[in-house]
């Protein structure tokens, strides 16, 4: 799984060319893992400041607070699932998302865990 | 007729059919979309309105009616002047006499080597093979592979496409290619079966489905190639593995190691099958890697329990394994064989190279048979350390569950 982290609202700073330009890179890599049969799914996330955190409570019980759970400066913003041969070829494909190449945020590769367990 | 028995006879049958639409006219891409949409009438049709008396030709007819309808379709978009080559269907010529010639096994062969062809990724390889020798919808497929439909649809449009853009042809390898490609045949058949084995047993069964699925294909397989010590050691390698079924996963879905599993619950038709299998095929082959896993798999499954095991045979098979096929996943299973000779230690000493090793280094199968020789050693503080880092690097659930337990024994 590609875990994407970028800044908040960096969309707002970019001119409409920019913005088309991106959107563009991003549905360029999603035709391209499409046909490639590599693309399994995703999501992407609403504004962070949408966001609402429930916690355990220090009375007990829990407690709601609005806004996301870690104050930082790179938000969580969607995931993108692929199933690829390699760990490697996962590690391509986020090289070449837009927030990589332009520095807007991150691409955290995970792997997923399988219910298959082999005979120990 | 059951569906169920309608779907086993549609999985004999897919090869066959696609094999002869293939011969008569090249273009595997075309033939195999026809085949499949043949499979899907017939699973409708049969069930409710029996069987055709010729079943096979029955689906030659109506596969290649569905493809020179295709190739009508295509013709009227190229050219819808020539409205008179399309008035005479086009099947009604090439459509053949009921039964016009016997199922050809070569075909199946032949199949089988394309779909297994080098310029795939082995994922490809698998996909295709599932559905253009195993006759397995798309859907199924996906299902067995937690993809969505499209994404293996994909996958499979893809194959065909390289297959072609390869300019690969339906023929048996040339012998020089032989072994190679046969290679690559068995490993998919394997690569099927463990998918299959793997799943728990909580899942969904269309995993489970896969292991019956490669082992019917190693059986055709070895229908097919009788004289092949390899084929005859995959086989038995799987129904050795598979008798352990039932034993190996626990009431809650939890992993059973080897050692531990109720060996009365093994399945002895399958056990003696595969020993006969693989002891006959070492009396006339030289020993292969898969004959040599399976004359292994044969040792554990003649003991009445782990403690009886012929140890020393198994560490003298898996010393033949290395020299045949030097792997570091085949000296981790060997150090826990010499563990069992010569005390883990031993075993331990055997590890100490995979740590420099970048296919096992910092594997979780290395960390979890590491904990199993300093837990049999006794040193539980570093077996629990090692149990505690292999259930960090496993990706598997079952088995992050089975490693954790064995740490918390220990703590």
């Amino acid at each position: 799984m590609l875990l994407i982290w970028n800044r908040p609202g960096f969309v707002e700073e970019l001119s409409e060319a920019e913005r088309n330009a991106i959107f563009g890179e991003v549905d360029e890599i999603m035709k391209e893992l499409t046909e490639s049969g590599e693309l399994v799914g995703g999501e992407a996330l609403a504004h962070p400041s949408q966001a609402r955190t429930v916690r355990p409570a220090a009375s007990g019980g829990t407690e709601i607070t609005d806004g996301p759970f870690v104050e930082s400066k790179e938000q969580f913003a969607g995931y993108l699932t692929v199933d690829c041969e390699t760990p490697e070829r996962a590690a391509e494909i986020a090289a070449r998302w837009p927030d990589v190449r332009h520095g807007f945020g991150v691409l955290e590769v995970r792997a997923v865990m399988e219910q298959a367990g082999t005979e120990m | 007729m059951t569906s169920r028995a309608v779907e086993d006879l549609l999985r004999e049958l897919a090869p066959q059919v696609l094999g002869v639409l293939v011969r008569r006219h090249g273009q595997f891409y075309a033939c195999e979309d026809a085949v499949q949409e043949a499979l899907l009438a017939a699973a409708v049709q049969w069930p409710e309105q029996g069987l055709p008396n010729h079943p096979r030709s029955w689906l030659v007819i109506v596969a290649t009616r569905r493809l020179t309808d295709e190739w009508r379709r295509e013709h009227a978009r190229r050219a819808r002047e020539v409205a008179v080559a399309v008035r005479q269907p086009a099947y009604a010529t090439v459509a053949p006499p009921p039964d016009e010639e016997p199922p050809s096994g070569d075909d199946t062969l032949k199949l089988l080597f394309l779909c297994c062809h080098p310029a795939l990724p082995v994922s490809a390889q698998i996909a295709l093979t599932l559905r253009a020798v195993g006759g397995l919808s798309t859907a199924e497929i996906a299902r067995a592979y937690l993809v969505p439909e499209a994404t293996m649809s994909q996958r499979i449009r893809r194959a065909k496409q390289r297959i072609e853009a390869a300019g690969a042809r339906f023929t048996l390898p040339s012998p020089a290619d032989r072994d190679e490609r046969l290679g690559a045949v068995l490993r998919v058949l394997y690569l099927v079966f463990n998918e299959g084995y793997a799943a728990s047993s909580g899942e969904a069964l269309h995993r489970a489905e896969l292991t019956a699925e490669a082992i019917r294909l190693a059986r055709e397989l070895r229908r097919l190639l009788p004289d092949d010590g390899e084929v005859a050691g995959l086989l038995a390698l799987m129904l050795l593995t598979d008798a352990h079924r039932a034993a190996r996963t626990g009431p809650d879905g939890e992993l059973v190691p080897l050692a531990e599993q109720d060996r009365g619950r093994w399945d002895r038709d399958a056990v003696a099958q595969g020993v006969a299998l693989v002891t006959e095929a070492l009396t006339w082959s030289s020993p292969g890697p898969y004959q040599v896993q399976a004359a292994i798999a044969a040792v554990h499954a003649e003991a009445p329990s782990a403690e009886t095991t012929d140890w020393p045979q198994i560490v003298a098979l898996y010393r033949v394994l290395a020299h045949i096929a030097p792997n570091p996943m085949v000296t981790l299973n060997q150090a826990v064989a010499v563990a069992m000779v010569d005390g883990p230690r031993a075993g331990l000493a055997l590890l100490e190279p995979l740590d420099a090793d970048g296919r096992t280094a910092g594997h979780h199968r290395l960390a979890a048979v590491r904990a199993h020789l300093l837990d049999l050693a006794g040193d539980r503080s570093d077996a629990r350390a090692a149990y505690l880092a292999a259930a960090r690097a496993t990706t598997s659930l079952p088995e992050r569950r089975y490693l954790q337990a064995r740490a918390a024994r220990l703590a």
